[in-house]
């Protein structure tokens, strides 16, 4: 501990004491808004709904005192919260109170990327998108439009897009995130993790994270359950470049180089399967070409990890029988943003196929099976069929892609092939921010005679936008139903807690008012969102004034085991764990994954790894300001001795210089113990260059600026984003 | 008579920050201030590191400096549980108690008065944890009664190694670390 740091901080702070007295996030911003409708309501009130700053979908408890946000709290009744958000969730209440939030609808007056608008009302900003949609649908049919949305608010969009009758729905969760992680297990056990993931770390008597930041990442149960493996004494093995959190709680560390992970997992099966380590009656029984499988292990034997890995090999065994003796309560945990280096899917099987040696799958301690409540979903009518096939996709040139993958679509978009793309529709994800490479997404919006961005803050996308739609933010607005599919059966509720400040719709009113300008209005048989979800909730047996009341409806539990009678049953082609896979096999790749030494950089270069901070997401909360008081702007994390020779300390402002000639916002050091010397860590999701975020503008560095190059998955085309590299400069070179 | 105090599970901990986050919306701490802050303690050499996480904030020190230096009274200990309190109306901004705490736990709020964390007594009056108690995900933090043998706080302190900060100052801190 440094006694000096918090004196300094409160130096600092008396400077900052005028703005904070000008711009207090809370106490000025619940004067500014009053309360539109001008229902008085005295005192405090306790309103359930769930959480929208990340994906997870916590159960939340709002204060409202005076019919004013106070507060945020989690929901008891929530198996996901248990009674307790994450600080993002916590901090929510700085995304209602945001000045620069998006307040009405904006149509674009100069050349795309000004960021010049006119302010339009609802109905011109609809009939000017439907006007323009109509046009593309008779030029070039409806599939010219596409959609990226992102988290559950996305659905009524998707709903009125299928309607249009385009096939082109994606999100940057599958070719930008999981994807790889998905397609690993499917192709091995038939099912994926899913999200939120099937891990039982809770009961995990040893937990693997490769790459895994749990606690820098604050998937709510999953952090949780990770402090009570903690607390009970758990063997937890984390195997990182960088001295993460979840290593500090470690029992074996292992610093492994970058982009090694593979060699390191088929040591470590090669270890447990000589030794006879592994859980022979399950193999036996589920197991599919197991005696392959272990013969294309033989030649990686520890020794032979060891140079390429860097770690040692008594290491490698010593933690291969470590996770053996815990067996099946071991849980290798699968990641959940796992885009590295391009071999990301085989990385993926290769950790389901050590899951799948230790027996953990379907097991107390491994991966539990999920279960769900039986709601239906809306009886819609019957969406077009579209003419033509996804455009992501040609020649199913990634076999295995099981969903649209987003920079496929933006290829189409530059090249017009197969088909020509002529609109982008974004609902709530960056893509600027979210997609590797920027210049190619800008290239790809060049081309478009109509993007929509739906979004709560001016964000990087809406910057390009033809067409800005300003969302009420969770609190504000009813979503769907969700229908979680985890440990047990349970119904959540968005609703709203207090009213939007401004011009601001919920999604579901934009999607359904565009569907009827769109003559769609058949697909919107319900009056409203209540209406909708009544009907659902009723069709189930549930009540929604009790859903209103407690937020959560849970069912009865039931078996998630095969212990407890889950039938062990894999959708496999052999219907078996597949060991071997004959299906990679038939399509050309390897039917056991086979490292590849990963390309190295520039001389001087460092790898430039980037990853999660537990106070924000994505690039999504930079303008909240409870949040951005937490942690303001990120860091570049560097080696104390590289710091050290460059003659760096922490704090200094540097900026990085990559492969590419791309030179970053200006970034603050960290010299640190924490990582080793031949990479860089960032956090992602900071660096905003949109003008509209006044309170987020260049503040730390943005990494996805940094990824010019990415490797894409043979498999399914996610994009590897960890194989670029930067120099570092210092801040006084460029003035 | 109570004693309250914090006992806090560092191998828990994942320094996440909720405990900041829920203080500041409980207690509208104004933007650029904070009540309770974490810290990094880093050891070694990479890769073989000891790192230690600590949500810290005003220790309620049972030997309080920042009481006995207080020119107005203002800084004053409570009658429920000893916990160290600032009395607004009283307090004169003359920062001696800032100067006084060997825990850097407080700043002049922009009212003109010293603030620091009251262990929300607020809500432990209605029976209730402090806010960073209640919020933490890891709940790795725990609150009561120091002189209750019975409570939680004492049977983690009888069970589990633990250290306090800065015991050399004898200010007798009442918020204790698990290792």
């Amino acid at each position: 501990m440094n006694p000096v740091s918090r004196r300094k901080f409160l130096k600092i702070s008396a400077a900052t004491i005028s703005v904070a007295a000008a711009g207090s996030a809370i106490v000025k911003g619940a004067e500014a808004l009053g309360n539109k409708s001008g229902k008085e309501v005295k005192g405090v009130q306790k309103i359930p709904t769930y959480c929208d700053i990340c994906f997870w979908k916590c159960g939340a408890i709002a204060y409202v005192n005076d019919g004013k946000l106070w507060k945020l709290e989690g929901n008891l009744e929530d198996p996901l919260s248990r009674g307790r958000l994450c600080p993002r969730g916590t901090g929510g209440v700085g995304a209602h109170y945001d000045p620069d939030r998006l307040k009405s609808p904006l149509i674009r007056r100069s050349e795309r990327g000004r960021e010049e608008w006119v302010e339009v009302t609802w109905d011109e900003a609809f009939t000017h998108i439907a006007d323009k949609l109509q046009k593309i649908k008779a030029q070039y049919g409806p599939e010219a439009v596409a959609l990226f949305a992102h988290g559950i608010g996305g659905n009524f969009f998707k709903h009125t897009l299928k309607a249009f009758g385009t096939p082109n729905i994606t999100a940057p969760s599958f070719a930008q995130c999981r994807g790889p992680r998905d397609v690993g297990f499917r192709l091995t056990f038939g099912e994926d993790v899913s999200s939120p993931e099937r891990t039982d770390i809770k009961n995990s008597q040893c937990l693997v994270l490769i790459g895994s930041h749990l606690g820098e990442n604050m998937h709510n149960s999953q952090v949780q359950e990770f402090a009570e493996a903690v607390g009970n004494g758990a063997s937890i093995i984390v195997v990182d470049p960088r001295f993460s959190v979840a290593a500090s709680k470690a029992k074996f560390y292992l610093p492994i180089k970058p982009g090694t992970d593979l060699a390191l997992l088929l040591a470590w099966m090669n270890v447990i399967v000589k030794e006879g380590l592994y859980d022979k009656d399950y193999v036996q029984k589920y197991g599919f070409g197991f005696e392959q499988f272990a013969a294309e292990l033989t030649p990686y034997t520890p020794e032979w990890a060891y140079p390429e890995t860097g770690i040692e090999p008594e290491l490698i065994r010593t933690t291969a029988r470590e996770m053996a003796r815990y067996r099946p309560a071991t849980l290798v945990h699968p990641g959940r943003h796992v885009t590295w280096y391009g071999d990301d899917a085989q990385r993926s099987r290769a950790i389901a196929l050590l899951n799948a040696l230790l027996g953990s799958w379907g097991r107390k301690g491994g991966f539990f099976y999920p279960v769900s409540m039986d709601v239906a979903g809306y009886p819609y009518p019957a969406y077009p069929k579209p003419e033509k096939a996804k455009v992501d996709n040609p020649d199913n040139k990634y076999p295995f892609a099981h969903e649209t993958i987003t920079t496929g679509i933006r290829e189409a978009t530059i090249s017009g092939k197969p088909y020509p793309i002529k609109s982008w529709f974004v609902y709530a994800t960056n893509l600027i921010h979210a997609l590797p490479n920027e210049a190619e997404t800008i290239k790809a919006i060049q081309n478009l005679d109509l993007l929509v961005v739906v979004d709560v803050i001016p964000s990087e996308i809406a910057g390009w936008a033809d067409v800005v739609l300003p969302e009420s933010v969770y609190l504000e607005r009813y979503d769907d139903i969700n229908v979680e599919w985890f440990r047990e059966p349970f119904v959540a509720l968005r609703q709203p807690v207090v009213e939007s400040p401004h011009d601001q719709k919920p999604n579901w009113w934009m999607a359904k008012k565009l569907a009827e300008k769109l003559d769609l209005g058949a697909f919107y048989p319900w009056k409203d969102i209540e209406e909708y979800i009544i009907h659902r909730l009723t069709t189930a047996g549930l009540s929604f004034d009790e859903l209103k009341k407690k937020g959560i409806l849970r069912g009865s539990k039931q078996p998630i085991y095969f212990d407890e009678g889950v039938s062990a049953q894999f959708p496999t082609p052999s219907g078996k764990i597949e060991f071997y896979s004959l299906q990679l096999a038939k399509a050309g790749f390897d039917p056991v994954p086979k490292y590849r030494r990963p390309l190295p950089g520039p001389l001087g270069s460092f790898r430039l790894l980037y990853g999660r901070s537990p106070v924000h997401s994505f690039s999504r909360t930079q303008s909240n300001h409870i949040l951005m008081d937490m942690v303001a702007e990120n860091e570049i994390w560097i080696n104390a001795d590289v710091a050290r020779r460059m003659e760096l300390k922490t704090g200094d402002y540097v900026r990085l210089k990559n492969q590419d000639n791309i030179v970053s916002n200006k970034v603050k050091v960290k010299a640190t113990e924490r990582i080793r010397p031949d990479c860089v860590y960032m956090v992602h999701g900071f660096g905003h260059n949109s003008r509209g975020l006044k309170y987020a503008f260049q503040k730390g560095a943005s990494d996805a600026q940094l990824l010019t190059r990415y490797v894409t998955d043979p498999l399914m085309g996610g994009t590897g984003m960890n194989v670029n590299f930067v120099t570092i400069e210092s801040e006084a070179s460029h003035g | 008579m109570a004693r309250f105090g914090m006992v806090i599970d560092t191998a828990k901990c994942v320094g996440c920050m909720d405990c900041v986050v829920a203080c500041k919306t409980e207690n509208s701490v104004p933007e650029g201030l904070n009540r309770d802050w974490i810290e990094y303690e880093v050891q070694g050499k990479y890769p073989s590191l000891h790192m230690e996480i600590r949500s810290e904030r005003c220790n309620h020190c049972s030997n309080p400096p920042c009481v006995y230096c207080c020119p107005t009274g203002a800084s004053h200990v409570h009658d429920l549980g000893g916990v160290v309190l600032v009395e607004h109306n009283v307090c004169i901004g003359c920062k001696a108690c800032i100067a006084s705490c060997p825990y850097d736990a407080r700043f002049i709020h922009p009212d003109g008065y010293a603030d620091k964390c009251t262990f929300c007594i607020h809500r432990v009056e209605k029976g209730l944890d402090p806010a960073c108690v209640s919020v933490c995900p890891t709940h790795c933090m725990s609150f009561g009664d120091l002189e209750d043998p019975n409570s939680d706080v004492t049977r983690l302190l009888e069970s589990r190694n633990h250290h306090a900060l800065i015991p050399e100052a004898g200010t007798k801190p009442c918020i204790f670390y698990l290792v």
